[in-house]
């Protein structure tokens, strides 16, 4: 099986979990605050209960019950 | 890496021929495993022939016969046990669902005992010290099972694993490589950070859990389970890494070894909705009549994993 070119989302939104984004981005949390991604792809939070804002640490599972 | 202490008459024959193949070693064919404990280090010793050797062992042993005969046999034999508990666990077949869904709500269902509660509240020093000793026969081979399976998959799927490796790998910085943070981290704490220094206090749980992923891994045949393992073991990690950081915290070890655990809260968070969708939803839609070998990857990550704990736990006296 092939893959095209531009099939790959550079942004995905994750049913009941975070938003994955790919390469590197600057992304500006609630307080205004700047932070830089530092993988190849990162989690950002949409639960807003995450304790390492902006990013997703899993609690969105726990969160929901 | 250094040779472990054999534990039966198995383990005995197959590292005494290893270092000293002097005869065609057709006599380890008629030797059975004593016990778990006999087998899964023998499992262990000869799987470490296929990763960092081991000490004292001809590299040519690797592709050995009569060592590969006895590997057949007794991975043969493990693998309709771990095919055994996941038909007795009669995991509901939630078919409808599309895989992310059905790894995620099967994960979240589990309730079973948790050794990164302990830490986080009740456990000692010495306690923990010995998990970590326990946990580095995984953690310093961290990410490299998997790596087997990427050969074996189709353009989408083998993309998406990539991805996700090159996190566990340090996107190519080696010092932020997952199996080094741990090696740091062991350092710091004052334990020896070498491969395998610690296998002779490994537990058969431990040696089990540990041996799977080999199996997994180096047999094609297999990929779907090793694809499975990957994704469970990543969707029970960043809140576990969290519970682990803050207890480590809490008895003042090393910031490298936090270090460590809060690098996987977040890269796991990252890496479970990877592993679930794009690298199991990929294998899947290539080959659908993986679907019941991706969920026993999942049941046996999950089951042997509390398998451990429930050993570690008893060890240490919880109840």
């Amino acid at each position: 099986m092939t893959a095209q070119p531009g099939q790959r989302p550079d942004v995905v939104v994750c049913p009941g979990g975070p938003i994955l984004i790919r390469g590197d981005h600057v992304v500006e949390d609630a307080e205004g605050e700047m932070h830089e991604t530092t993988r190849p792809v990162s989690a950002v939070c949409r639960c807003g209960y995450t304790s390492t804002a902006p990013w997703c640490d899993g609690t969105h599972k726990v969160a929901k019950n | 890496m250094r040779l472990p202490k054999p534990r039966g008459c198995l383990s005995s024959a197959v590292l005494e021929w290893m270092t000293a193949p002097e005869d065609d070693g057709r006599h380890l064919r008629e030797i059975a495993a004593e016990h778990p404990d006999d087998e899964q280090l023998t499992l262990w010793a000869l799987y470490s022939l296929s990763e960092r050797g081991l000490l004292g062992v001809p590299d040519e042993l690797e592709w050995s016969l009569p060592l590969l005969e006895v590997r057949g046999r007794l991975e043969t034999a493990f693998e309709e046990r771990l095919r055994q508990r996941w038909h007795e666990a009669a995991v509901e077949d939630d078919s409808d669902s599309g895989i992310a869904d059905r790894i995620f709500g099967y994960v979240e269902s589990l309730d079973g005992p948790s050794i990164a509660a302990h830490v986080h509240r009740e456990a000692t020093v010495e306690q923990v010290l010995q998990l970590l000793r326990w946990r580095s026969l995984y953690h310093l081979r961290e990410a490299d099972p998997t790596t087997w399976v990427i050969p074996r998959l189709d353009v989408a799927t083998k993309a998406a694993v990539v991805e996700l490796q090159y996190d566990e790998y340090g996107a190519g910085d080696p010092a932020r490589l997952h199996s080094n943070l741990f090696a740091l981290g062991m350092d710091a704490c004052g334990l020896d950070p070498s491969p395998g220094a610690y296998v002779d206090e490994a537990p058969a749980e431990l040696l089990e859990l540990n041996n799977a992923m080999s199996l997994f891994g180096l047999h094609r045949r297999l990929r779907g389970a090793a694809l499975g393992h990957l994704a469970a073991f990543e969707s029970t990690s960043s809140l576990p890494s969290r519970r682990m950081a803050q207890g480590l915290e809490r008895l003042g070890f090393p910031p490298e070894i936090v270090h460590y655990y809060e690098e996987h809260i977040e890269a796991d968070a990252v890496h479970e909705q990877l592993a679930a969708r794009d690298i199991c939803g990929g294998l899947l839609e290539d080959a659908p009549e993986l679907t019941e070998d991706v969920m026993f990857g999942v049941f046996s990550c999950t089951d042997l994993e509390a398998r451990f704990a429930q050993r570690a736990l008893t060890e240490w006296e919880v109840s």
